[in-house]
């Protein structure tokens, strides 16, 4: 049997689809820990990407510390935290947080950076305060860099949130360590393609998303060029 | 991220010296492998580099193999064995870290390797007999003995024990006054049970506990194997019961109680000698009988927590056993 008639038969199961371990359940605990661990990380890499990108101070230490920092094992990690903090949330935030920090500010700092410098003469030249240069050109120019970053986050956390399984928590990932814990094929193959679907939900989301927040000039000059 | 023209020159760059170097180390260990299997003698036996096989080689003559499986507490066992025999005089010949009983036990069964620290339980349903289900140390044995091709024998099981079982902390127990499982009963209904994933399902597991105790508890949480997560979740009161093997170290540094299982709802896993026949003699059979009458889980889980948690020789741990026994 191939993994997707083994998937399809476990997932057409009307008996997933019900309770507290049924899939509806499983795809919120999923979304849940994904947006938690999302949140957290923009709210730590952007701003720091924003400000370095604009400011050039240091940027080479982060942007390095940041690549480095993609090396470290989320599952390693997961059960450092276990270990050293027990079973509080920190436990599978913390590393969920480390997943998507890199790429959302390396993009960050890189859409920041890369702003033409002509335009920023520009802005300053119309009497703009650094601060409106930043609101209102620096970081507009940078959203399709920007929200690349958060995609990309998105899909490593929604694609990684299946460890949280691993400490004995919900989401997909139960499925799936489950599954090979009893030797049900099916049931792994299932929770695997239900995260693959999760995953391309989301980058569809993102690219909505994009659609919405990126100035529409922007959007043209990306269409031409 | 990069954009992909970066990303493309950095592969195109990259790709050349990486595979100039994966050339450079496949040679390397091309050579290495052609150069160092006359050299394997000290691990396997001396003939071993002319068989096609390098797993099917005999001992020397007059010598016994003594074998052990791919972990500390096997090959701690293994290392107890060959110090002992040596004691008395027999010649040793260690081939520790062989692998899993998949690997191993053909090996015992051809007599390339004539004895190996086993456990009774899952050498039974492992290699034996999968469809027995023999419960106590003494069903345990007699279906052995019953079932072991001719080539084979076990001889006298320890005392000790590596199995399942449920486990609390001291303090839960002393607040609880337990010592068995079958005390869990007023409890069950408070307790969080945390155990393998598998363990929900199985036939010892959660289903066997209910059986023969009639425990149903408050909740499962899927954790891990008697691994970390297991006994963080334990020490952190997250569960307040989870399974546990019976000679996991941190068992002492983590201050916890197995509790007894009266009902062998856990298979026997006593700790046995597993012996090629041929190669017995009256003293090695006396040599690790009179080990094994000494070997408690407790002296086991002990030398574990010396060699796993607390990095210890093997041969010191192994040694100061038989020292302490009386042994050697």
């Amino acid at each position: 049997m191939s993994f997707l008639s083994f998937a399809w038969n476990w997932l057409k199961s009307p008996a997933q689809w019900h309770g507290a371990d049924g899939i509806p359940i499983r795809v919120l605990q999923h979304l849940g820990y994904s947006g938690l661990s999302l949140l957290v990380a923009a709210t730590i890499a952007l701003p720091l990407g924003v400000a370095i990108g604009h400011s050039g101070r240091g940027s080479f230490v982060i942007v390095s510390l940041a690549n480095v920092w993609r090396a470290i094992p989320t599952l390693g990690l997961l059960v450092l935290m276990v270990i050293l903090l027990g079973f509080s949330v920190l436990a599978w935030l913390i590393p969920l947080v480390v997943l998507a920090i890199p790429p959302i500010l390396v993009n960050a700092y890189e859409g920041v950076a890369g702003v033409d410098p002509g335009l920023k003469d520009a802005a300053r030249g119309m009497g703009m305060t650094p601060w409106q240069q930043l609101r209102k050109v620096e970081v507009p120019v940078a959203l399709p860099l920007i929200m690349l970053g958060l995609r990309t986050g998105a899909i490593f956390v929604v694609a990684t949130a299946t460890i949280a399984a691993e400490i004995g928590l919900g989401g997909l990932g139960r499925y799936i360590i489950d599954g090979l814990a009893t030797e049900n094929y099916g049931e792994v193959a299932g929770g695997a393609a239900l995260v693959v679907v999760l995953a391309l939900v989301v980058q569809v989301v993102f690219v909505g998303l994009r659609r919405l927040v990126v100035p529409a000039g922007l959007r043209r000059q990306a269409k031409t060029s | 991220m990069l954009e992909p023209s970066r990303l493309r020159m950095a592969g195109s760059r990259l790709r050349t010296p990486v595979f100039a170097g994966l050339a450079v180390f496949t040679g390397v260990a091309l050579a290495a492998c052609g150069s160092s299997s006359p050299s394997t003698s000290s691990s396997g036996s001396p003939s071993s580099s002319s068989s096609s096989n390098p797993l099917a080689s005999a001992a020397p003559s007059g010598s016994v193999v003594v074998g052990s499986a791919n972990f500390p507490e096997n090959e701690l066992l293994a290392e107890i064995y060959v110090l002992a025999l040596q004691g008395k005089g027999v010649k040793v010949t260690p081939k520790f870290n062989i692998g899993a009983r998949e690997v191993y036990y053909p090996q015992v069964e051809n007599g390339s390797v004539s004895i190996i620290p086993e456990y009774n339980g899952a050498l039974l349903t492992t290699s034996v007999d999968p469809s027995s289900t023999a419960a106590s140390t003494a069903q345990v044995d007699a279906a052995l003995t019953a079932k072991l091709p001719s080539s084979l024998e076990i001889l006298t099981p320890a005392p000790a024990q590596d199995k399942d079982s449920v486990t609390v902390t001291q303090a839960y127990a002393k607040a609880h006054n337990l010592t068995s499982i079958a005390q869990l009963t007023p409890l069950a209904s408070s307790i969080t049970f945390g155990g393998p994933p598998e363990f929900k399902t199985r036939a010892d597991g959660l289903p066997g506990l209910k059986k023969n105790y009639g425990l149903t508890f408050k909740g499962f949480d899927p954790l891990d194997e008697s691994g970390p997560i297991t006994l963080a979740a334990l020490v952190d009161g997250k569960v307040q019961a989870a399974d546990v093997f019976t000679t996991t170290p941190q068992i002492i540094t983590d201050k916890l109680v197995s509790l007894a299982d009266p009902k062998n709802n856990f298979a026997a896993q006593n700790v046995v000698p597993l012996v090629y026949k041929k190669a017995l003699t009256p003293t090695i059979t006396s040599t690790l009988n009179a080990i094994s009458a000494k070997l408690t889980t407790q002296a086991l889980l002990q030398m574990d927590q010396a060699v796993i948690l607390g990095h210890a020789n093997y041969s010191t741990v192994a040694a100061g056993f038989l020292k302490a026994e009386g042994l050697s």
